[in-house]
């Protein structure tokens, strides 16, 4: 698909697309994507908005009634002019449409094709809580710590209702729901706290939904990972000898 | 009063019938507009406001959407504007099943006594107006006062479309072809188709949703076979064609509105009705995916339904050609409906535009279930044909009840409401770009959107300031005012040339005559 897409850029009039949105070292970056896509959509829909607008403006203005028996006197297309209003709109539309469309698959490209090397977090989500669940055992509730500079995976699956896993500084959600595993990633770059919030209505405590993403340094992160995960395996033992 | 009273509630005159779907939607609108109040209120600022019960606020929430788009505006276009209206305008003394039609506005009602039961039970319904499950069979409120509300109302919608489809079918007058029709009949032509192929679906999955909650079957439990995406493909598989029910008969009394206050032809009259309506027709069935980019469905499905989305926008962008096209050359007074049909381009522009965003899967993984939603369908569908149906009310006035409206008081409540809506939309777009979550009772881990909230509650008392300006007007007027000439705006369609105001039963004194040369539009003729 990203070949056939590629080859379609210069005809679609794409700028330099994979290789202008990758990040450092090579793996792009979907918020970093997103805010640059979001920008030219906002040009894109304030230039046709403003357009129509002024156009009705200045109809409203210049055909007001000026005699209370004055009526409109409405050209009479001809069938040429009838089909080109139509058809020539639709196709100015259409290649609005399909311009969009390849941007926002390239960009949706980048947001489901996770890098190698990613940190893979299981997430549960039950009313009303996050639980993760690291590679080694390590278990936290409603905070994801992970290492600065390394995409993180999370499999999501929930317990009881539809939840949806957001995280508005990373762009990005994802519904986790019973029966179904579902995935998002992100890429944290910089040390610091995210907010994370419900974004499925889940009931009475749906708005208190919070967690947090906590990017570590990666020493720090590394220290803390090893500690939680031996806790869990003194945990799991206690377990077996209960 | 008893006999005045049984002439009503027993009536099968569809102008009657229009009327009795006027009051019950308005009636809804109103109380769904109370609980949008409470709930703005209670937003104001962080932590608790009017109450510190979630569950309280959840009801409020799940009322004010289920009523406003089931009792609100689905009964005021395709039950008040199709029944006064298409008899009218196509000649007919009236709707094809008369009795049928009383049957539809009596569902219609016990639809609305049903949702008014929320109030009165001790565990009312609060699964949104989406009742997705797990949640809605999980949870103690009475899902099935939602189930049985939504097949209510659906079985009236059912039948209103046979109903309309006969009338327009066979009972147009002489002379009358497809291509002379009122864009609004039209409109409500394929409203209607949309209804009879897409509310049959949406009574199977709440159907589906009371057997899981209450007879123990498990359609849409993972443990048990079933599976949670069924019911969300279901609901949307009617829910989005559902927008183009409420869409196209707004776009299609805006027509009316504007061409005769602009006193002017429709502009590309075949562009409109097969370009338009039938290219909405053919794409409302694939596009309803839009609703579930972020709830893990195949990447080939999210991203086709990418594109059909966006392809939306040729026949919707063709009817703002044909509305705006309308005005040119024409000779444009601005009485109060005018106002609100210009009303409708502006809100439909800007919620049409911040559609596009919503319809790019990839944009729409941040924006899908943030105040963004909410604040583009608002302008887009609520509050666009909410001013439709104001500005209806407003144009069919004189021809409802036989007496003029006060002319600057109903300006004066255009002019708040315009404002008071922009007021509340626009911060709550702002809002959900900060990523604030919709559904929210409250916002303690987004405090930098509370001023935004402070503004939309501030704009929400002015839309209610315009709104009791507004009912206060039309109150004063159908009691008190001037008594309204047969075609006070110098319409040429027929319900304004062919009927005096307010029409009596069997509509037209004399049979309408068409010449070859009628048009509902055939303004401009004499210069």
């Amino acid at each position: 698909m990203h070949e056939s897409l590629r080859r379609l850029a210069p005809v679609l009039l794409l700028p330099a697309p994979a290789a202008a949105l990758a990040g450092g070292e090579g793996i792009p970056d979907p918020a970093a994507g997103w805010d640059r896509l979001w920008d030219e959509m906002l040009v894109d829909i304030t230039l046709i908005g403003v357009v129509f607008a002024a156009v009705t403006a200045w109809f409203m203005w210049r055909f007001r009634r000026r005699h209370p028996d004055e009526e409109g006197c409405p050209p009479r297309l001809g069938t040429g002019a009838a089909v080109g209003w139509a058809v020539v709109p639709a196709f100015v539309f259409m290649a609005d449409d399909f311009f969009l469309a390849a941007k926002g698959w390239e960009l949706w490209q980048q947001y489901r094709t996770v890098p190698e090397g990613a940190l893979e977090v299981r997430l549960d989500s039950a009313m009303w809580s996050w639980t993760y669940t690291y590679p080694n055992g390590a278990v936290t509730v409603n905070e994801l710590r992970v290492p600065a500079g390394r995409p993180v995976l999370l499999r999501m699956t929930s317990r009881d209702v539809v939840h949806s896993h957001f995280i508005p500084d990373f762009r990005v959600k994802e519904d986790s729901m019973p029966g179904r595993i579902t995935y998002l990633w992100f890429y944290p770059k910089r040390p610091g706290e995210h907010v994370v919030a419900c974004a499925e209505y889940c009931g009475l405590l749906h708005s208190r939904m919070a967690g947090k993403v906590i990017v570590m340094e990666p020493e720090a992160f590394a220290a803390w990972y090893r500690a939680a995960g031996r806790r869990a395996d003194a945990a799991a033992r206690d377990e077996g000898e209960v | 009063m008893g006999a005045a009273l049984r002439s009503w509630l027993f009536t099968t005159d569809h102008k009657r019938v229009g009327i009795l779907y006027l009051i019950g939607s308005l009636a809804a609108f109103a109380i769904a507009g109370i609980m949008a109040m409470l709930m703005r209120i209670e937003l104001t600022a962080i932590g608790p406001d009017l109450t510190d019960n979630p569950q309280q606020y959840n009801v409020w929430l799940y009322f004010h959407g289920a009523a406003m788009i089931l009792g609100f505006q689905i009964p005021a276009l395709t039950g008040f504007l199709a029944n006064y209206c298409v008899p009218l305008m196509i000649g007919a003394r009236d709707v094809a099943f008369p009795r049928l039609n009383a049957l539809s506005v009596w569902l219609f009602w016990a639809g609305i006594l049903l949702a008014l039961a929320t109030f009165v039970i001790p565990d009312p319904p609060d699964v949104m107006w989406t009742g997705y499950p797990p949640y809605a069979t999980r949870t103690w409120g009475n899902t099935a006062f939602y189930s049985f509300t939504v097949l209510l109302l659906g079985f009236s919608s059912i039948l209103g479309g046979v109903n309309f489809l006969t009338t327009v079918f066979y009972m147009r007058a002489p002379g009358m072809g497809w291509n002379k029709l009122n864009i609004f009949v039209w409109s409500i032509v394929v409203a209607f188709i949309i209804q009879l192929i897409f509310v049959p679906v949406l009574g199977t999955a709440v159907t589906m949703l009371l057997f899981d909650k209450y007879l123990g079957t498990t359609f849409f439990d993972p443990a048990n076979g079933g599976d949670v995406l069924i019911y969300q493909n279901l609901f949307w598989f009617y829910s989005h064609p559902a927008v183009y029910v409420i869409l196209l008969p707004f776009l299609g009394i805006t027509y009316e509105i504007v061409a005769t206050f602009a006193r002017n032809r429709v502009f590309n009259y075949k562009m409109v009705v097969y370009g338009g309506f039938g290219g909405v027709l053919l794409l409302a069935g694939e596009v309803w995916v839009h609703h579930l980019y972020t709830a893990g469905l195949p990447d080939w499905l999210r991203v086709g339904q990418m594109v059909t989305t966006l392809l939306i926008s040729v026949p919707v962008g063709l009817l703002m050609i044909g509305l705006v096209g309308t005005l040119y050359r024409g000779s444009i007074e601005y009485r109060t409906p005018m106002l609100y049909a210009l009303g409708v381009i502006f809100f439909f522009l800007i919620g049409g535009l911040t559609g596009i965003p919503n319809a790019i899967a990839s944009l729409d993984l941040h924006l899908q279930d943030t105040y963004f939603i909410p604040g583009h369908f608002h302008y887009v569908m609520a509050v666009a044909g909410t001013f439709a149906i104001f500005g209806a009310v407003y144009y069919l006035f004189p021809k409802m009840t036989g007496r003029m409206y006060h002319e600057s008081t109903g300006k004066l409540g255009f002019w708040l409401t315009f404002i008071g809506m922009n007021l509340v939309f626009m911060p709550m777009m702002m809002a959900g770009i900060e990523g604030m979550p919709r559904r929210y009772y409250d916002y303690a881990q987004f405090p930098q959107v509370e001023g935004l909230q402070q503004l939309m509650t501030f704009g929400a008392f002015v839309i209610l300031a315009g709104s009791l300006v507004t009912l206060w007007n039309w109150v004063q007027g159908a009691l008190r005012g001037a008594p309204a000439p047969a075609n006070p705006w110098g319409s040429r369609s027929l319900e304004w040339t062919a009927a005096p105001s307010p029409p009596p039963p069997g509509n037209f004194p004399q049979p309408p005559r068409l010449g070859p040369e009628w048009s509902p539009y055939a303004y401009g003729e004499r210069a």
